[in-house]
């Protein structure tokens, strides 16, 4: 009798400690191999490494060295320049684009498919299309001259001030369409009595849109500008085979920034630095957002 | 079971015999990047060679980024404590690793075949590591040549290879009138730094290229000769075509070949491209140093890591020796297209570019006019030159002034120090 309710006990205790127990492996892995890597990095930024991680601690050198740098002032730029354009302007289509699919016409799912359909390359591919396309040599320019403008010119690749913005072009072209798919799963979550009772009330399609229906996909913009953001500060495979950084360091990314020194040049104490940087960037910008949002939801 | 009880003495018999016609058994593991094609043929003579002396070769090519992956993977291998035996690794980056304690010497085997008298002291300077040569070199490539196409030359009225930045100006605005790009040219950043390092040769000579460059002598950096090197490398830009960004060296050579441009400044390795497309040097193609009657000097080498065992160590050994031999300096060179690192191979087998190019290194041995390659690792570490290419590059695509360029040069140099 006593027995019994031992062993029930502990089978309850069991069931209870189950699902930490399954996932712990999982979180200790995580733990170890992404904040412990975290912290590795930022205690490497502090030291002299160089070829080799030294382990002697050296203070905020690296980070002087790093902010004299105007290499990186380019990078951060060319981060800011990129990251909001990017993502305004691939949500201002994915929502133009979803909110016109969801007008039920016909061949949807087909339409649907052929926006969709850039996301599933690769920003390698991506890249050295359009490395074709925009290549003055090749691409839109030749083909507009040889079509009787001569004059016309289209040479943002190789004119190290506008190249930051062909990489603007093609990652929109690669990722508007996973926007668009985002928008229109929200757009069909949308209850049509809400639409209905608005039609009743004698609001047209603009007020319907802009003061009902965007306001209840807060949610979905939530998710997406998250997963565009860290699309464009992870970007690296687009810089590197459209334009390789250049034209000169032009288009230098933080992400190829801290390639370049950590492998090319080196200098893993500054490469730490500016990895530190960025993790500090995107916390700056997330957390306040996923705070506010979060407990949103939680009321 | 019943085979390999056979098989044991037999092995054993059979080792014996060969070790009586083998010099040395040992084995080798070699770290490298060679894996495109003249390279890999060149590496593969290595490999054969080394064969044919009874050691085992256990090859590790790592390819890609030009050699950053390969470090990469060294990088972790060392700290691991199992580094290969012989790594491609050249320039002042021997010397890194060297004071990390990483490397073996090979002093006695030089000492025995006595290098020091059969390299040129530049070189064999940055081979070594406190007087002790943890490195041997396979070649040298020279850096400072102009490639042009005799035809576009002829076309345009341009009867010499310039032997002046002047004559060099002056020949371009011909090409240019008659329609023909004067400098093909890729914009990447170690190509804007390569030619930027032989306007510096050219302007400044050798002495003002070693201090400047080598030295990194903040006088020299700021001096009026580097902001007449700058203005020139401004002219250059004005010759190059609006297309260049971004481009491959070996395109920018078959634009020379194809004609659609007369000059090209670029390192021996462009000669290989001329070549395995079939044209001859002096009838299809030119060659002729960049002014500045300077050698500019760029070399692979095979340094030597720390690995234990004396099986490894032997082996190691038996690498340096071969690698050193005038008939492996001679086989390998042929299939790279560069020359010989050992000054007294005959170069009989080997073309007319790769003649002038060992007699002008003889020439700038005796005057002292013989200077390690900036852009191409052998002159600074490698976060030095990437301060260099980092500047060079942005003035090459931008409109700085040369007097703002050499300033930020300088200043970049300080803190890269």
């Amino acid at each position: 009798m006593q027995r019994a309710a031992i062993f029930r006990s502990l089978g309850q205790s069991l069931e209870r400690r189950l699902p930490l127990l399954v996932v712990s492996p999982l979180f200790a892995l995580s733990l170890f191999f992404v904040y412990g890597f975290i912290a590795w990095t930022a205690y490497i930024s502090l030291t002299k490494s160089g070829v080799m991680p030294v382990y002697s601690f050296d203070g905020l050198a690296q980070y002087e060295r790093l902010w004299a740098t105007p290499r990186w002032y380019v990078a951060l730029k060319n981060l800011f320049i990129f990251s909001s354009l990017f993502i305004g302007i691939s949500m201002g289509i994915g929502i133009l684009l979803a909110i016109l699919l969801d007008q039920r016409i016909r061949v949807e799912g087909m339409i649907r498919t052929i926006y969709l359909y850039p996301m599933a390359l690769s920003f390698i591919v991506t890249g050295t299309v359009w490395k074709w396309i925009l290549n003055p040599g090749l691409g839109i320019e030749r083909l507009v001259r040889q079509a009787g403008f001569e004059s016309f010119t289209f040479d943002w690749l190789v004119n190290s001030n506008f190249a930051i913005y062909t990489i603007v072009i093609a990652a929109v072209w690669q990722s508007s369409g996973y926007a668009m798919a985002l928008f229109l799963a929200g757009l069909r979550s949308v209850d049509d009595e809400i639409l209905k009772a608005a039609a009743i009330d004698g609001a047209g399609p603009w007020r319907v849109y802009t003061g009902i229906v965007l306001p209840m996909l807060r949610p979905v913009f939530l998710s997406t500008v998250i997963i565009l953001a860290h699309l464009a500060i992870k970007s690296f495979d687009l810089v590197v085979a459209l334009t390789g950084g250049g034209p000169g360091y032009s288009t230098d990314m933080p992400a190829t920034f801290m390639y370049s020194f950590a492998f090319q040049r080196s200098e893993l104490g500054v490469a730490a630095a500016s990895a530190v940087m960025m993790l500090m960037t995107v916390m700056a910008i997330i957390v306040p957002y996923l705070y506010s949002e979060l407990r949103g939801t939680r009321k | 079971m019943f085979h390999s009880r056979n098989l044991v003495p037999l092995v054993a018999a059979a080792s014996l015999a060969l070790g009586a016609t083998a010099r040395a058994e040992g084995t080798v593991e070699v770290l490298h990047w060679w894996t495109s094609g003249g390279e890999a043929k060149a590496v593969g003579e290595l490999k054969k060679s080394f064969e044919a002396t009874g050691g085992t070769w256990i090859d590790s090519p790592i390819a890609g980024g030009g050699g950053d992956a390969a470090m990469t993977a060294l990088r972790a291998r060392v700290v691991a404590g199992n580094p290969p035996a012989a790594v491609q690794l050249k320039g002042p980056g021997i010397q890194e690793w060297a004071e990390q304690g990483a490397l073996n010497d090979v002093q006695d085997v030089a000492e025995a075949e006595n290098w020091d008298s059969v390299l040129p002291p530049v070189l064999a300077g940055i081979m070594k590591y406190k007087g002790q040569y943890v490195a041997a070199p396979v070649n040298i490539h020279r850096v400072d040549w102009i490639w042009a196409n005799p035809e576009a030359l002829k076309k345009a009225g341009v009867e010499a290879m310039p032997t002046t930045w002047e004559e060099f100006n002056a020949a371009a605005d011909k090409l240019q009138a008659a329609g023909i790009i004067p400098l093909a040219h890729g914009g990447q950043p170690w190509q804007d730094a390569t030619v930027f390092e032989d306007v510096v040769l050219g302007v400044g000579g050798a002495g003002f290229f070693r201090k400047a460059l080598v030295e990194l002598d903040q006088e020299a950096l700021t001096s009026d000769t580097m902001i007449a090197a700058f203005d020139q490398l401004r002219k250059l830009r004005g010759y190059v075509d609006p297309n260049f960004s971004g481009r491959d060296w070996n395109l920018a050579t078959a634009m020379v070949m194809r004609g659609e441009a007369g000059f090209q400044i670029m390192g021996d390795w462009a000669k290989g491209e001329f070549l395995a497309a079939g044209k001859v040097p002096g009838k299809d193609f030119l060659c002729a140093p960049t002014p500045g009657n300077a050698f500019m000097l760029n070399s692979d080498s095979f340094t030597f890591f720390k690995v234990e065992g004396e099986d490894k160590l032997t082996g190691q050994k038996v690498l340096a020796s071969l690698i050193m031999s005038p008939d492996f300096q001679k086989t390998f060179n042929l299939a790279k297209g560069s020359i010989p690192a050992r000054t007294d191979v005959p170069l009989d087998d080997f073309d007319d570019c790769a003649k002038l190019s060992h007699a002008d290194l003889l020439k700038a041995i005796e005057s002292d006019a013989l200077v390690p390659s900036m852009a191409h690792e052998m002159a600074v570490p490698r976060s030095v030159r990437g301060e260099f290419l980092d500047l060079v590059t942005q003035f090459f695509n931008s409109d700085m002034s040369s007097e703002d360029a050499v300033e930020q040069l300088a200043a970049a140099i300080k803190r890269a120090m």
